[in-house]
């Protein structure tokens, strides 16, 4: 742990002495946008709760039709507010609970402190998120709404599904040599 | 009640739900809201092909996983229990638009004329499935995350290099949208 190495916008990792090869040491991954933070150990059936939390969570994309394909179609042609209101009320939403959490200190249900993530620049975010944009815009989802599409019927987005999970996995390949 | 849910919902209402997800899952777990991380660790899991991206602890991040197969179950729940009965009503000039580019199904969530089995090894079924999943693997994990992510959790905490993101996000989606669809659908029928 002690000689791990910063490079920019990069997980930490170490070079492990036994092998000799890079690894990533982290317990969860820095550059992961949903890293688990809880201190106290989760078995299997505690995880059935984000089980719920996501069904709930896929009800209501099927139900504010954000999963549709014509609903996106709309909010990039501008004929439509549906998905700007559903976007902008998250967001309020959401500001004003990590506002709470923060101002009242409030703590998670297992006691411990919530912790957030500050994000640093990379340029990443910028050729990421536009080729992510190009991609949004033909397959009417982001990777939330591609596993509620399956689920709601639409089976072939699985193929969608596996192309973006070979996205993912080529993006891990090329990592080292795309612009950051 | 039941048909209180059935009626499609104000954007609002389901906005406001969304919202609340990133405290729900704060407070019962201490995780912050994000989904494209479920793709990277399906690939740690599955395919980790010994690329120093994909070597970490996955085991540890598994309530992501377990939370997008809730929304795969939200979905299904929420299309064949909860579903509107009637079809989708969809802007005029959005559908007018559309059907110029051959668009002829607007019955359901998803237009037939594209999303089916029977397109799947066609030139619709490469640029909508193939080449448009793998940008948006490719993309987010690039961007270090997606609308959940970044617009959501990272907007909430205010995080400006998320709104740089979600900027990216929504320059990349009109360019599809107003210059490039109109060749793509052309060539594809």
């Amino acid at each position: 742990m002690e000689k791990s190495v910063k490079i920019p916008h990069a997980d930490e990792f170490v070079i492990l002495p036994e092998k000799g090869e890079k690894a990533y040491v982290n317990p969860h991954p820095v550059e992961c946008e949903a890293p688990n933070e809880q201190v106290k150990k989760e078995t299997i059936f505690s995880n059935l709760k984000y089980l719920i939390v996501g069904a709930i969570f896929g009800i209501v994309f099927v139900k504010a039709e954000i999963v549709s394909w014509f609903r996106i179609q709309e909010m990039f042609r501008l004929d439509s507010f549906h998905m700007y209101g559903v976007i902008g009320t998250a967001v309020v939403t959401g500001m004003l609970s990590v506002l709470l959490i923060k101002r009242l200190n409030i703590k998670t249900l297992q006691g411990e402190k919530v912790q957030f993530h500050p994000k640093t620049f990379n340029k990443g975010q910028i050729f990421g998120g536009l080729i992510f944009g190009l991609g949004w815009a033909i397959t009417g989802a982001c990777p939330g709404p591609l596993f509620a599409q399956i689920g709601a019927g639409f089976g072939v987005v699985i193929v969608t599904l596996l192309s973006a999970i070979a996205g993912t996995w080529v993006y891990g390949l090329l990592r080292e040599k795309l612009p950051h | 009640m039941l048909e209180l849910i059935r009626h499609p919902w104000h954007w609002s209402i389901a906005g406001f739900l969304i919202g609340l997800t990133v405290p729900a899952l704060l407070l019962i777990g201490n995780k912050s809201f994000g989904i494209s991380s479920s793709l990277r660790h399906i690939c740690a899991a599955c395919i980790p092909a010994n690329i120093p991206f994909f070597k970490y602890d996955w085991k540890k991040e598994v309530w992501n996983l377990f939370f997008v197969a809730g929304i795969m179950i939200g979905g299904f729940i929420g299309n064949y229990f909860l579903s509107n009965p009637e079809a989708i009503v969809v802007a005029p000039y959005t559908q007018e638009t559309l059907q110029q580019l051959g668009v002829k199904d607007f019955s359901g969530l998803m237009p037939i004329d594209i999303f089916s089995f029977d397109n799947l090894l066609t030139a619709k079924g490469l640029v909508f499935f193939v080449i448009g999943g793998f940008m948006v693997g490719f993309g987010t994990r690039y961007a270090g995350g997606c609308t959940s992510g970044h617009a959501i959790m990272g907007l909430s905490n205010l995080q400006w290099p998320s709104l740089v993101a979600t900027i990216s996000f929504m320059v990349g989606g009109f360019a599809m949208t107003q210059l490039l669809l109109p060749y793509i659908m052309h060539w594809v029928n």
